[in-house]
């Protein structure tokens, strides 16, 4: 039933990016993201202009990791240096776009770099090369020497935008769980790294369990469950001090799963009490709490749309556990998954159309998005036990967790893209889960 | 009635506080301490499992947990069994306080499993309470899928994991 309706799902998807025009031949450069299956984009990324003496490695470096940015995507495909024809002039000289036209580079990525004492500056342009023309203005960015991945990163989301017409997600960071030791003894700690798994930091130490922390709209604090108190509650972690305090909550023995809301200022989170699960709200600075759910079933796994005014979570109250909808305030929820199995950790998207979710059907788990009225479901990964997505800031990326089986199963991070294309390890030190996507920084 | 209530649990949680570590769980180990941390207490008789009155008695020979099926929270005839031994090692050792943990096996999301443990902890606590426990002896707490005791992917596994524990400890509420 299941696998005749995933068929079905796929076919649909395929017979879309089929017909689907992705890229205007003739016209000027445009990627248009669809959900179906794309050639990726050729582009080149020749080696940036160190201005300054010694900047040539930095220069080297950013150029690699704009390349590898773009090329992660699955959207785009560079093209090896060693079929270039002819090098980058200075930086702004004309580009001689026969060369690049003949080895196929429709996307050509200028820069150049200077640094003076530990001050970084990174300018960028990017060349339409089938059109010969600039395809926007050329762009600067300043930075220290040790922030010279976000320099590339900020490169290459500028060069993603202009060509899909789409945000970045590459200047981003993401906060999860660093896990170490088997599964009967495993230690969970809280670390926050850069989107590709690059400058991983500990926020908390391994002394109790933590779980599932949530970013703060604009990335500045973050949210968790935590067994310090030798029971769950909800702690406020701010990234910058690292310094934690326990959230106010509605009195229970347990309080789990939080979620910011849109303005940062509240928390919406399950509290269980006597064995029954409902969702309440709390001000994070006054405390001030409001039960939003009262049914002996679970409700829990709570998250807001991106316009403040419903809340998307899970609840068992029909039997298996299914995703439902529910105004901000509360009140009568309406049931939005109806697929084969139990649906959890509804997620909804940053652009607000999509929900992502974990789905668990013949002890197999998925992860998949459906529109906000349940509608078009696409189931996008299977494993042994996939869970808990989170958003790229664009709404075009998941990252979810991925625990292999058996006595010496270890859990890691995956991203896929919403089309189901791309799937890939995020590549982390040690084991890792629950992880939360943050916004692109300033 | 209320400010009793919440009065008697503040005083639950004081005089728990010294003898619980965060993170304790209830592997079969867990009263020897060799599952890393502290001892549970000090007070505790050191008469070791013949002792009736000591911890190992009553996690060896009354049994300190019970075991569910699939996505339940329902007492077996067996829990039952098991939950008529704890209520009346706790009826005459009336000092002792618990604390009921619930556990999942590794089939659910991780919050979906946090509200399972929940269900599971507080159906041996009205059990516990329906055969004539105080309910300011007990205390319910869940670990969802973080604790388990076993570690193969299947059901020989799964079936000791998901289980609700009662760990006792001395207490001072008499």
């Amino acid at each position: 039933m299941k696998n005749q309706f995933m068929i079905a799902v796929l076919a649909a998807v395929l017979a879309l990016g089929a017909t689907a025009p992705v890229l205007a031949q003739g016209g000027p450069l445009r990627l248009t993201i669809t959900d179906g299956v794309i050639e990726p984009l050729p582009f080149a990324v020749p080696l940036f202009q160190a201005e300054t003496a010694g900047a040539e490695q930095v220069a080297s470096d950013i150029s690699r990791l704009v390349a590898q940015d773009l090329n992660g995507t699955g959207l785009f495909r560079e093209i090896p240096q060693t079929a270039y024809i002819s090098q980058m002039g200075a930086f702004g000289a004309p580009v001689a776009y026969p060369d690049w036209r003949a080895i196929n580079a429709q996307a050509l990525v200028g820069g150049a770099v200077s640094v003076n004492g530990d001050q970084l500056v990174v300018k960028f342009r990017l060349y339409d090369v089938f059109t010969g023309a600039e395809l926007g203005e050329g762009l600067q960015f300043a930075g220290t020497v040790g922030g010279w991945r976000r320099m590339a990163h900020k490169v290459a989301d500028a060069a993603y935008s202009r060509i899909t017409g789409e945000g970045g997600y590459f200047d981003s960071r993401v906060v999860y769980v660093a896990e170490q030791g088997p599964k009967d003894n495993r230690q969970k700690r809280l670390a926050i790294m850069d989107f590709d798994g690059a400058n991983t930091q500990f926020l908390t130490d391994s002394s109790t369990i933590v779980l599932a922390p949530r970013f703060s709209p604009s990335g500045d604090r973050v949210l968790y469950t935590s067994y310090e108190s030798g029971f769950p509650r909800i702690n406020l972690l701010d990234v910058g001090s690292v310094s934690k305090r326990q959230v106010q909550t509605a009195e229970g023995e347990m309080a789990f799963s939080p979620r910011f809301s849109k303005d940062g200022s509240r928390v919406v989170y399950s509290i269980a009490n006597g064995g029954n699960t409902d969702l309440y709200i709390s001000d994070l600075n006054s405390g001030a709490s409001t039960r939003l759910t009262s049914a002996p079933s679970i409700e829990t796994a709570p998250s807001f749309s991106p316009d403040g005014s419903r809340i998307v979570f899970e609840s068992d109250r029909s039997g298996g556990s299914q995703i439902y909808i529910m105004s901000a305030g509360g009140g009568e929820p309406q049931r939005v998954s109806f697929g084969a199995g139990r649906y959890g950790t509804p997620v909804w998207s940053p652009r607000g159309d999509l929900i992502a979710f974990t789905n668990q059907e013949s002890g197999q788990f998925h992860i998949g998005v459906m529109r906000t009225d349940g509608s078009e479901e696409r189931i996008l990964t299977t494993s042994f036990l996939d869970e808990g997505p989170t958003w790229s800031p664009n709404g075009r990326v998941l990252m979810f967790s991925r625990e292999t089986q058996g006595a010496g199963g270890t859990s890691a991070l995956y991203s896929v893209d919403i089309s189901g294309r791309n799937l890939k390890p995020v590549p982390v030190q040690g084991g890792a889960s629950d992880a939360a996507w943050g916004p692109l920084q300033p | 009635m209320k400010m009793t209530t919440k009065a008697m649990l503040v005083l639950l949680a004081m005089s728990t506080a010294a003898c619980t570590r965060p993170d304790r769980f209830g592997g079969a180990d867990d009263m020897n301490a060799s599952a890393g941390g502290a001892p549970l207490g000090n007070t505790m008789p050191q008469g070791g499992a013949s002792d009736p009155r000591s911890a190992e008695y009553f996690q060896q020979t009354v049994g300190d947990r019970v075991l569910f099926v699939v996505d339940s929270s329902s007492l077996t005839p067996q829990g039952h069994a098991t939950l008529d031994g704890q209520a009346n090692w706790l009826t005459t050792n009336s000092d002792y306080l618990a604390i009921i943990e619930g556990h999942a096996d590794e089939q659910g999301t991780r919050e979906y499993n946090l509200a399972l443990g929940a269900r599971r902890a507080n159906a041996v606590r009205e059990y516990l309470i329906s055969r004539g426990i105080p309910s300011a002896r007990l205390r319910t707490i869940s670990y969802g899928k973080e604790r388990p005791i076993e570690v193969c992917s299947n059901e020989a596994c799964y079936s000791k994991n998901r289980r609700a524990v009662t760990v006792i400890s001395v207490g001072s509420l008499s």
